[in-house]
């Protein structure tokens, strides 16, 4: 059956066919040549750098690391980042579901541009998109100043947060559903229909499990972005250490003032969770791809 | 124009009597009626409209199907076949018109509650469900207690002969066991009529030619009101009660297979059914029995008219034998199997087609190049300027017009 969800996102490299067999053109030699010259730029740029971060970080051991690490406002830096990275994969999930189903199924004025603007979060600066979000509901704005009335702050403070991040993940969840919508076709829901389930009853029983794994994939790439975003809280945040301070900030302020240890040992467990991820997301992506 | 497609009154109109050339499928008898609302309508269709954009898929189409039967809509892509059947399933909305289900009106109800069973041409099972989940689908939908699920699947799978499979998943099954399965879900919730989208298009053809026959008598033992698109005229003559001809989203003609083989209305289904000679009829040389063609009819047939012919209807000579003939050169001689098909010219504008059974033809040892003398035995002579088909038996024509003061 051809209808094996395929996929817009860039298979591995070695999961590519060869593009020629060897021996074809240039001796083994130029092929070792190449292969060792990329494997040597890859070293070179990603893994040399991390393996000196892991060891700036484990200098002293792992005591003194997790000494580093043992300080009230890590663990809050830590426990908003990640608090941000679930309210925010938790509504922009919901909202990017609905929004890949109506850009997929339904058609209306308009829909080529919503298309478009979609991915826009992607186009633009994080810091740009929290200097909207800040000109916006700044106090001196007519909504902050409405809201700051009413006793709710958005701005340097939580809410503003939760939407700066939202901003920038917005396209995950609907980019990765797009196609696997599109290719799943509406064959399934109508066959669903036909047999006397409801609009809701088929999203649950058919359309739901029929997509699961993009979505899987989608909150996967959703949560890495939050917990690495940095820019646009910057912005919004302003950066109060205990209150408004995530993972990312306390590693910059560290780098920048006191504490370097702790910056390290931050960076160090925010990279291994981001491998953890990594790990999840090859995991989904091989469901994926079987089909089933 | 609503045009009942034979209810089980009519049935006997099934035998062609006009010149039933002795094809068993014209003397089918029609499946038993056991229930008394089978000899109702099951589905009707009114006066359906419907256009995309500015491509008019519908035109005004009305027919009825009578209940428990199985119809084909048959029609080249384009014709507006797979709309129609939709529209009836709920599943499209028609611009204008209407669709009854076992006489009641449906046209404004959704699809969740017009009880019609449908089968897709891509199966469309479940694929995170097993065989019994597919199946049972409908059921759990209407809350049926779950012994009674149980008991209904049972008893669907062993009708679709596939009792050991329960609890494979869909991708571990065959095309042709993956649209029994449809098939089963289809009729799982016991649909008031059972709509199948091109049902054997994905398959290849051998398990297409088994899953045809299975469908036909699952339909004598089930007796479900069944319409199938299709765009196989073959399988809509090996299916079919009886046949709903599409083109350019009209119907064309309604009625059983071999009547509208033999007793085409208008030059598309002609062309459609099957293949056909189409030559001019005063190309046909009057043979020394009898007179011409234009003694054949009450009112002589224009000089446009047409001879509509089946290849099956020709006999070849390398002589003249009396009777009325094209005189035609040997183009090319294909062999088919059990047939032999020859193709000839009988001058630069018109060519013919003749097919006769191999065993005819070893001892007639005609080579290309050969002269010979092509005779018919059934025409169908159509009137462009009355768009009227008359059909002839040639020998009785001979005979009729001898009686009638033709010599020899």
């Amino acid at each position: 059956m051809a209808i094996d969800a395929e996929w817009t996102m860039t298979p591995s490299a070695a999961e590519l066919p060869p593009a020629r067999e060897a021996g074809a053109e240039g001796s083994p030699w130029g092929r070792r040549l190449l292969i060792g010259a990329v494997l040597a730029w890859f070293a070179i740029l990603v893994l040399v750098p991390g393996l000196a971060l892991a060891r700036r970080a484990l200098d002293g051991g792992l005591g003194p690391m997790l000494a580093a690490l043992d300080r009230p406002e890590v663990y809050r830096a830590f426990a908003l980042s990640l608090g941000l990275a679930a309210v925010a994969t938790i509504l922009n999930t919901i909202f990017g579901v609905a929004l890949a189903l109506v850009l997929v199924r339904q058609r209306f004025r308009g829909r080529a541009l919503l298309d478009g603007v979609v991915d826009m979060p992607f186009a633009i600066s994080p810091i740009i998109a929290g200097l909207m979000l800040v000109v916006l509901y700044g106090p001196d704005s007519v909504i902050g100043g409405w809201l700051e009335e009413r006793g709710i702050q958005v701005v340097y403070a939580l809410p503003g947060m939760v939407l700066a991040t939202m901003f920038v993940t917005v396209p995950f969840v609907t980019r990765e559903l797009v196609p696997v919508l599109r290719e799943l076709g509406e064959e399934y829901e109508q066959a669903a229909h036909t047999l006397g389930a409801g609009r809701w009853r088929t999203f649950w029983s058919v359309t739901l499990p029929s997509i699961r794994w993009g979505v899987a994939y989608g909150v996967t790439l959703t949560i890495g972005r939050c917990l690495g975003e940095f820019g646009a809280v910057l912005v919004v945040s302003g950066n109060i250490i205990g209150r408004t301070q995530t993972a990312t900030l306390y590693i910059a302020d560290g780098v920048e003032s006191f504490h370097p240890e702790g910056a390290y040992a931050a960076s160090l467990v925010l990279a291994a969770i981001s491998f953890c991820l990594l790990v999840g997301m090859d995991l989904i992506r091989r469901r994926l791809d079987r089909g089933k | 124009m609503t045009t009942a497609i034979g209810s089980s009154g009519n049935s006997t109109q099934r035998r062609v009597d006009h010149y039933n050339n002795g094809n068993s499928r014209g003397s089918r008898p029609a499946p038993l009626v056991s229930r008394g609302e089978e000899t109702g309508v099951g589905i009707e269709v009114r006066g359906l409209s419907k256009r995309y954009g500015s491509f008019q898929a519908v035109k005004d189409v009305s027919f009825e199907v009578a209940a428990g039967q199985l119809v084909a809509l048959l029609g080249p892509s384009g014709s507006g076949k797979s709309t129609i059947l939709r529209t009836i399933a709920g599943l499209e909305t028609a611009d204008s018109g209407s669709v009854l289900l076992t006489g009641e009106d449906a046209t404004s109800l959704p699809v969740q509650r017009r009880g019609v069973g449908f089968v897709f041409q891509h199966y469309a099972l479940f694929r995170h469900m097993t065989v019994r989940d597919n199946i049972g689908f409908g059921l759990k939908i209407r809350k049926e207690p779950r012994a009674e699920i149980r008991r209904r699947v049972d008893e669907l799978l062993d009708l679709i002969q596939l009792s050991g499979y329960a609890d494979r998943y869909p991708t571990q099954l065959s095309g042709g066991q993956r649209q029994r399965v449809a098939l089963a879900r289809a009729l799982a919730p016991r649909p008031k009529v059972l709509l199948l989208d091109e049902p054997f298009g994905a398959l290849d053809a051998k398990v297409r030619d088994e899953l045809r026959m299975w469908l036909r008598k699952l339909h004598d033992e089930v007796h479900v009101t069944s319409l199938f698109v299709t765009h196989d005229q073959r399988e809509a003559f090996e299916v079919s009660d009886q046949i709903v001809v599409l083109a350019d989203g009209r119907v064309q003609q309604i009625g059983p297979p071999q009547a509208l083989y033999e007793r085409p209305v208008n030059p598309f289904v002609a062309r459609f059914l099957g293949s056909i000679n189409v030559l001019p009829l005063n190309s046909l040389k009057t043979g020394s029995t009898g007179r011409g063609p234009a003694t054949w009819f009450e009112t002589p047939p224009t000089p446009e008219a047409q001879a509509y012919v089946r290849p099956h209807d020709l006999d070849v000579f390398p002589t003249r034998n009396g009777k009325p003939y094209w005189p035609a050169r040997v183009e090319r001689i294909t062999p088919l199997g059990g047939l032999v098909r020859l193709d000839l010219r009988i001058d630069d504008a018109n060519q013919i087609q003749i097919e006769v059974p191999h065993d005819q033809s070893i001892g007639v040892g005609f080579l290309p190049g050969d002269e010979v003398y092509v005779t018919p035995r059934h025409l169908n002579i159509f009137d462009r300027d009355r768009s009227t088909f008359q059909p002839v038996d040639v020998n009785r024509a001979i005979t009729q017009s001898w009686q009638a003061g033709g010599g020899i």
